[in-house]
């Protein structure tokens, strides 16, 4: 039992990458990621929202959804409880610690948008998960998430200064550091 | 000349995919394969068109403090409508790419419309709005996956193209293929554009600019 869920946490963190390998989430990816410390603020809070939606969208589906035959409402209602989700956490950062708040600014209400949260509320539907693996499966891709985030936040502040053909500047030069890093994360498959 | 307008300027000069590198998850997930890519194409244009022409017509009765959750759910129900159809004709494919069928709703070419020109413009110029900007990204998912799939494969439409000795670049349909193809895709778009603009100055500045360029390129 243990084992599988080491298992499934450390293949949704490395080997199923959501950035790298699914592609979920490259919007933030690619908007957030030019300071490691706007990349630490997201990670955090996309770590609480994935979690949370990742479990509650369970509880939706299974209890609410499904005995009432209206299976076909998941897209609406999942994306209703993301958005009350990072409504509600907005909230909350805001009166337990003004300073974190600031320090998110924009990119709270944008996590509405992410598509790996939303991806995973689905994904923990489609791969017939039970509550525990959707906890340790939520997780899991939120932080795989995050480590990717983070380290290519760190790349892309060293790329910054280096010399780059005028045609690939910005994005191109952003999306070939991307592919590098991925090529990286190949690298994991065949650990689990 | 006003809906021309409208048409084409989602197929060039705001390429979603590469001029404004917006929705690009579905764009490197789905470009593994030419059929994939196409389908992902007609689904998303379909939810473009739909949403953006709805959400226009209801413009002027949209109060500005809610217009977010009015697009998401206007958005979402045409996704609810193309997830059915693909699962109840296009079943083979849509085993493959289920996910990413549900997740146009969050596609931010979509809302970038609805937001930037649907809310603002009447029905007409929305419609053709909508399908050009439908019809740049099916184009640009089609280069991009015909490119992986030709170099990654040696097919294309999963017909045999390259020499049976090709051995095909593996890595071109992994994930990293993805990045690369769009990233240099994306720079090449870049470079064309300004080649253009550059030519365009200079035909503009007449023969006396064209003199000195030329002197300065053999000096």
């Amino acid at each position: 039992m243990l084992g599988h869920l080491l298992i499934l946490l450390v293949s949704s963190i490395f080997v199923d990458n959501y950035l790298l390998s699914r592609f979920l989430g490259e919007c933030p990816f690619l908007g957030v990621s030019k300071q490691v410390e706007t990349a630490m603020g997201m990670s955090v809070a996309v770590i609480f929202v994935m979690t949370m939606t990742g479990v509650i969208s369970y509880v939706t589906q299974v209890y609410i959804l499904k005995p009432l035959g209206l299976e076909y409402l998941q897209i609406i209602a999942f994306i209703v409880i993301i958005a009350t989700l990072v409504q509600f956490t907005e909230m909350v950062i805001k009166k337990s610690s003004p300073t974190l708040y600031q320090a998110l600014g924009i990119y709270l209400p944008l996590i509405t948008t992410n598509c790996a949260v939303l991806g995973v509320a689905l994904l923990n539907v489609q791969m017939g998960y039970n509550l525990i693996d959707s906890i340790v499966y939520s997780f899991g891709s939120a932080v795989g998430f995050s480590f990717a985030l983070v380290s290519y936040a760190g790349i892309r502040e060293r790329l910054a200064f280096a010399p780059i053909p005028k045609a690939l500047e910005g994005f191109p030069s952003a999306l070939i550091g991307a592919g590098l890093l991925s090529l990286a994360f190949l690298g994991f498959r065949g650990l689990v | 000349m006003g809906y021309w307008n409208d048409f084409t300027r989602g197929i060039w000069r705001e390429n979603p995919t590469f001029k404004m590198v917006i929705g690009i998850c579905a764009t490197l997930a789905v470009s593994n394969s030419v059929v994939n890519g196409i389908a992902m194409g007609f689904a998303t244009t379909f939810v473009l068109v739909g949403s953006c022409v709805i959400i226009s017509a209801l413009r002027n009765f949209t109060p500005e403090k809610i217009r977010m959750p009015i697009f998401v759910v206007c958005i979402a129900t045409f996704t609810t409508i193309v997830s059915m159809i693909m699962n109840a004709y296009l079943l083979d494919l849509y085993n493959v790419m289920k996910l990413y069928i549900s997740l146009i709703v969050v596609n931010c070419i979509i809302m970038a419309r609805a937001e930037a020109f649907a809310s603002k413009n009447p029905v007409p110029n929305t419609f053709f709005d909508a399908l050009g900007m439908g019809v740049g990204y099916t184009m640009a998912l089609t280069i991009i996956s015909s490119v992986r799939e030709i170099i990654g494969n040696g097919t294309f439409l999963g017909m045999q193209v390259m020499p049976s000795t090709y051995q095909p670049v593996l890595l071109m349909v992994l994930p990293p293929g993805a990045f690369l193809t769009l990233g240099l895709l994306a720079g090449l778009a870049r470079f064309i554009d300004t080649k253009a603009e550059e030519r365009k100055k200079a035909s503009k500045e007449g023969v006396v600019e064209d003199a000195g360029t030329s002197s300065d390129i053999t000096g």
